[in-house]
C-alpha cells in the first residue's frame, strides 16, 4: 500500500469513527443493561408473578380477556395482545386511550390468561430500563432521534471497514495477537487496539448493521402498510368506521386455519400501527427455530370476522425480523449474554482506546510542529 | 505480486479464520437449540477470549 492510500484511510477511519464515538459510547453503555432486561426486571421485583395454580388450569377466551383489560383501565382500548414462550399463562396487553396512539404513550401490562388478573410490568412503562432503552433507540427524540443514530451507526460500518483495511500496514511486521508490552503505553494501546478491533470485527459490523435497520424500522413498517397492507384493505377506503367491534374470541382459530402450523405472536386491534381501521391483525410465527422470527399477518375483518387476505411478507420486513435477535443477543441463551455484554464491553475499550491514540498523536503532531519552528 | 499475496495472508489468516468462526456462531442459534447453540457460544467465545488475554498486563 502506498503511504499515501495509507493517509487517506487514516483520516477516513479517524473522523468517521470520532464523529460516531461519543453516540456509540452512549448506545454501548445503555446496550449493557438492555441485554440483561429479563434478570434485571427480575432483580427490580419489576417481573410479574403469577399464582400458583393447577398446571392444566384452562385459559380465559380472548374476549372475556378484552373484557377484564377493560375493567382494569376504564376508558382505553385494547392495542395489542402478544404471546412469550417465557410466558405461557401470560398475554402481553397494550392499552391506549386511542387504537393510533403512539407507542410511548402506551400502557404495556400482563394478563394471567386463566384468571384475567392484570399483572403490572413497571419497567415496560418507565423506570431505569426504560430511560436505557429510550436512549438507546431514539435519545427520546422521536424519529429524528432515530435516523441520527442509524447515520452514526452507518459511520460505525464504515469506521471499522477502513480499521480493517489500516490494519494490513500496521501489522505487516507483527505476529498476529502481538501486545508490545515493553515498548510504551502508546504502542501497547495501539496493539490493543488493533487486536481487539480486529477479532471483533465480525460481531461489531453485525451488532452496527442490525441496529441500522432497527432504527429505521418506522420507515420500514411505514413501508409495509404502504405497499402490502393499504392495497388489502382498499375495498374498505370508503365505509364508515367501525362503531362495534365482533368479538375477539375465536381470532386465533380462525388464523390458524388459514395459516396452519403457525403460533400466534401478537394480535394487532383495529385502527393500531399493525392493522386496518376495520380488521384485525393476527401476526402467524413459524414453528421453527429461524421461521419463528419471521411472521406472517392474517386480516380479519373486525365486523365479520372473514379473513380478508393472508397478507405476504414483503423481504424488507423479514430482514428486520431476523434483524432484532442478531441486535439483542437474546437468541442462545445465557451464554450467549454473557459473550455479548464481554463484545459489547470490548468495544467500548476499542472505541476508548481509538480516542486515546488519536489525542496522543495530534499532541505528538503538535509537539513536532513546535519542534521544527524552533531548529528554523 | 507474490510477496505482497503472501503477506496479505500472514497478517489476515487469523482474522478471517475467527471471523467465519464468528459468522458461523451468530447464525447457527439461529437455526436451534443444543448443539446450535454450542457452536454459537465457541464462535462468540474464541474473540472474546482472545481479547480478553490481549489486555492482561505481561512482563
Amino acid at each position: 500500500m502506498k503511504s499515501k492510500t495509507i493517509r487517506r484511510w487514516s483520516f477516513v477511519h479517524t473522523w468517521t469513527s470520532l464523529i460516531c464515538t461519543v453516540f456509540l459510547l452512549m448506545l454501548a453503555i445503555t446496550g449493557l443493561p438492555l441485554i440483561f432486561h429479563h434478570e434485571i426486571e427480575h432483580l427490580l421485583g419489576d417481573a410479574p408473578e403469577f399464582r400458583e395454580m393447577p398446571a392444566d388450569t384452562p385459559h380465559l377466551d380472548l374476549q372475556q380477556l378484552v373484557e377484564k383489560a377493560k375493567a382494569h383501565r376504564p376508558g382505553e382500548v385494547v392495542q395489542y395482545f402478544g404471546w412469550d414462550e417465557d410466558e405461557p399463562n401470560g398475554i402481553f396487553t397494550i392499552m391506549a386511550p386511542t387504537p393510533d396512539t403512539e407507542p410511548n404513550s402506551s400502557h404495556t401490562f400482563m394478563l394471567d390468561a386463566r384468571t384475567g388478573e392484570a399483572l403490572e410490568m413497571p419497567s415496560a412503562n418507565g423506570g431505569f430500563m426504560m430511560v436505557m432503552l429510550r436512549l438507546h433507540v431514539d435519545m427520546f427524540a422521536g424519529l429524528p432521534g432515530k435516523l441520527l443514530l442509524a447515520f452514526m451507526g452507518l459511520l460505525f460500518v464504515i469506521a471499522i471497514v477502513s480499521g480493517v483495511v489500516l490494519y494490513l500496514p500496521f501489522m505487516r511486521r507483527l505476529k498476529f495477537a502481538t501486545v508490545r508490552q515493553d515498548k510504551s503505553t502508546r504502542l501497547r494501546w495501539l496493539d490493543l487496539h488493533n487486536l481487539i478491533g480486529v477479532v471483533t470485527l465480525v460481531w461489531a459490523l453485525t451488532v452496527g448493521v442490525t441496529g441500522v435497520i432497527a432504527a429505521c424500522a418506522d420507515l420500514i413498517i411505514a413501508a409495509w402498510r404502504n405497499d402490502s397492507l393499504s392495497a388489502m384493505v382498499e375495498p374498505y377506503r370508503n365505509t364508515p368506521p367501525l362503531t362495534q367491534l365482533a368479538p375477539a374470541t375465536r381470532l386465533l382459530d380462525i388464523a390458524k386455519e388459514v395459516a396452519p402450523g403457525m403460533e400466534p405472536s401478537f394480535i394487532a386491534f383495529p385502527g393500531t400501527l399493525f392493522s386496518s381501521q376495520h380488521h384485525y391483525g393476527v401476526f402467524m410465527k413459524g414453528s421453527t427455530h429461524l421461521t419463528s422470527h419471521l411472521l406472517t399477518p392474517v386480516l380479519i375483518d373486525a365486523s365479520t370476522l372473514e379473513v380478508t387476505a393472508v397478507a405476504e411478507r414483503p423481504w424488507y420486513m423479514d430482514v428486520m425480523s431476523l434483524s432484532l435477535p442478531l441486535h439483542f443477543g437474546d437468541y442462545g441463551g445465557r451464554p450467549m449474554q454473557i459473550f455479548w455484554a464481554t463484545l459489547d464491553v470490548l468495544t467500548i475499550i476499542v472505541l476508548g482506546s481509538g480516542v486515546y491514540l488519536w489525542l496522543v498523536r495530534r499532541k505528538a503532531a503538535k509537539r513536532a510542529t513546535v519542534g521544527t519552528e524552533v531548529a528554523s | 505480486m507474490k510477496p505482497r499475496q503472501s503477506s496479505f495472508w500472514k497478517v489476515f489468516g487469523m482474522p478471517v479464520l475467527i471471523a467465519i468462526l464468528c459468522a458461523a456462531g451468530l447464525f447457527s442459534a439461529l437455526l436451534g437449540d443444543g448443539l446450535w447453540d454450542a457452536v454459537s457460544w465457541l464462535g462468540l467465545g474464541i474473540p472474546s477470549v482472545l481479547a480478553v488475554w490481549g489486555l492482561i498486563p505481561r512482563r
